[in-house]
């Protein structure tokens, strides 16, 4: 018996019944950002490689970015390593961050590695394209999942409970110990799944909107957008750091999706149907 | 097989060296290969999305809308200059030997009264002074102050001929070395960028002559658009009613390259 079983009325949930999870708007939104969100990391990681380094303020810090990606030379220019720098503080992170190998096998000068951009080879001008066109694909995306989902109805799916906020350090033991919620308790979305289901859908429109903090053109008609981020260029960084905060996301998502049933949970994201597990008696 | 991989063409692979010039000098054309020999159907797809950016910039922003202006205590202590920063055409470096007094800015194409002005000619006249933020396509931008004559105000006294549609600049730099001599440097923008109150041409860069690097004696300002559009070394002014007959007919030295001829994101 466990805490979850007690607070159940497990005698009234028949064995191991589908239910319908996901409605086929919530479904179809969902891959489609899914897809667009790969695009738009790998050629948004191809755009930063033009310009691999971070300032706050509204015009670049040259000397002293709060991080960068640089490589080593010897002595006839070519690579030796790549360095990564925090805040000051330098890390060899040859291989893969500031410096790594193409396909020839000889280090070539690149913030983030080919495998990670889109195109892979430096060309800023395709990578604008891709992100580009992506991230109208990706706003004509969330307009339809606002538009249809944004409603009170499913905000309150996500938007956690005072008892939710209560339950939250019962939820990280739980979780710990991946013990995964049963019976009715999985028709609903635990504390932490509802909190990092609301952070992800806050923060896409951020990241939108520092993403267009960075368009001269935008900033004209809408200085305002300046003053929100402190300046195009901590927009810039903004628009960085939220995309970092979106791939920790993901990560953690798909961890999540494999140890909690992945066959389950792909069936309830493709057909919308999913089994709920019965509590042990 | 990786997404990438669905369409994109065998790419030359770029030398290290290649790509810190390019990315250094600004020329990193040789991988724009989905450009210049024959576009997939992919890229063509992808270019939709400009047209698109456009229109719905072009009707959020007011024709008149303001690109943000400084203070002076804001300017970029070193404003780092991009593209070609020496140029070494004969022609240039002659009209640069001489201070470019023997220098005289040509309007001409599908205008009223064609001219031809000279540095002093361009500082008697009115002018306009602001302290702008300059975005770079790569992504950094420094905050400079820029003086110089209203592009408006040239085209006003020149006057356009009904058929004129876009305005080029013709420079003076050669950025890269091409057999069809395409690689010199030209912009084209339309008349709403044209005509906007901050659209100048500028003579004076952080309250000194406009430096060689940054494009002496002449460079194009057009504030709410990305460091590319704003030609450097001008030479001649024409108006014209379409830009398919210019080089290799995208509006623009990087446009031809790849690049948006919107810049305004």
């Amino acid at each position: 018996m466990t805490s979850v079983t007690t607070a159940l009325p497990a005698r009234d949930a028949p064995t191991g019944r589908v239910v319908f999870r996901h409605s086929l708007v919530v479904r179809i939104c969902h891959w489609i950002n899914a897809g667009c969100f790969v695009v738009l990391l790998m050629s948004g990681l191809e755009i930063f490689n033009a310009d691999p380094a971070l300032t706050w303020g509204p015009a670049t810090n040259f000397d002293h970015p709060f991080f960068s990606l640089s490589a080593t030379e010897n002595d006839n220019g070519d690579p030796t390593g790549g360095v990564t720098t925090i805040f000051g503080h330098a890390f060899n992170t040859t291989g893969f961050l500031g410096a790594s190998r193409g396909d020839d096998g000889e280090l070539d000068e690149r913030g983030f590695p080919s495998w990670a951009t889109l195109p892979s080879y430096q060309d800023l001008a395709m990578g604008r394209r891709w992100h580009f066109f992506f991230a109208w694909i990706l706003v004509i995306n969330g307009l339809v999942y606002f538009a249809y989902l944004g409603g009170r109805l499913h905000i309150r799916d996500l938007w956690p409970s005072l008892a939710d906020i209560k339950a939250i350090p019962r939820a990280i033991v739980d979780h710990a110990r991946l013990r995964f919620p049963k019976g009715d308790e999985a028709l609903h979305y635990n504390v932490l799944q509802k909190l990092a289901y609301l952070s992800v859908v806050i923060a896409f429109p951020i990241l939108i909107l520092a993403g267009l903090t960075m368009s001269p053109a935008m900033d004209s008609a809408f200085p305002w957008l300046l003053t929100l981020f402190g300046g195009r260029q901590a927009a810039r960084a903004a628009h960085f750091l939220l995309a970092t905060y979106l791939v920790l996301f993901v990560v953690v998502h798909l961890v999540m999706v494999v140890l909690s049933g992945p066959i389950n949970n792909m069936r309830s994201m493709i057909t919308g149907r999913y089994r709920i597990n019965e509590v042990e008696r | 097989m990786t997404g990438e991989g669905v369409i994109r063409p065998a790419a030359p692979r770029l030398s290290r060296r290649k790509l810190l010039i390019g990315l250094g000098v600004g020329a990193a054309t040789a991988p724009l290969a989905g450009c210049d020999a024959g576009s997939p159907a992919a890229l063509k797809v992808l270019e939709k999305a400009e047209a698109l950016t456009k229109a719905v910039q072009r009707a959020l922003v007011p024709r008149t809308a303001l690109a943000v202006e400084y203070p002076r205590a804001a300017i970029t202590p070193t404003f780092k200059p991009n593209g070609s920063i020496d140029p070494e055409d004969a022609e240039y470096v002659a009209l640069k030997q001489n201070n470019f007094t023997d220098w005289k800015l040509e309007v001409g194409g599908l205008v009223e009264r064609p001219m031809k002005l000279s540095l002093a000619n361009l500082r008697a006249l009115p002018s306009r002074s602001q302290i702008t933020r300059h975005d770079c396509v790569e992504g950094w931008s420094c905050i400079g102050q820029w003086k110089g004559v209203q592009l408006s105000a040239i085209l006003a006294s020149a006057g356009l001929k009904p058929q004129a549609r876009y305005i080029a600049f013709f420079c003076a730099d050669t950025l890269e070395q091409t057999t069809d001599n395409t690689g010199r440097y030209y912009e084209t923008i339309d008349f709403i960028d044209a005509f906007h109150p901050q659209t100048i041409l500028a003579y004076e860069m952080n309250f000194a002559p406009l430096s060689v690097g940054h494009g002496a004696p002449l460079r194009l300002r057009v504030e709410r658009q990305l460091g590319y559009k704003m030609a450097k070394y001008i030479m001649r002014i024409e108006a014209i009613d379409g830009f398919s007959g210019i080089a290799r007919g995208r509006g623009g030295f990087w446009e031809d390259r790849g690049y948006e001829w919107y810049g305004g994101i």
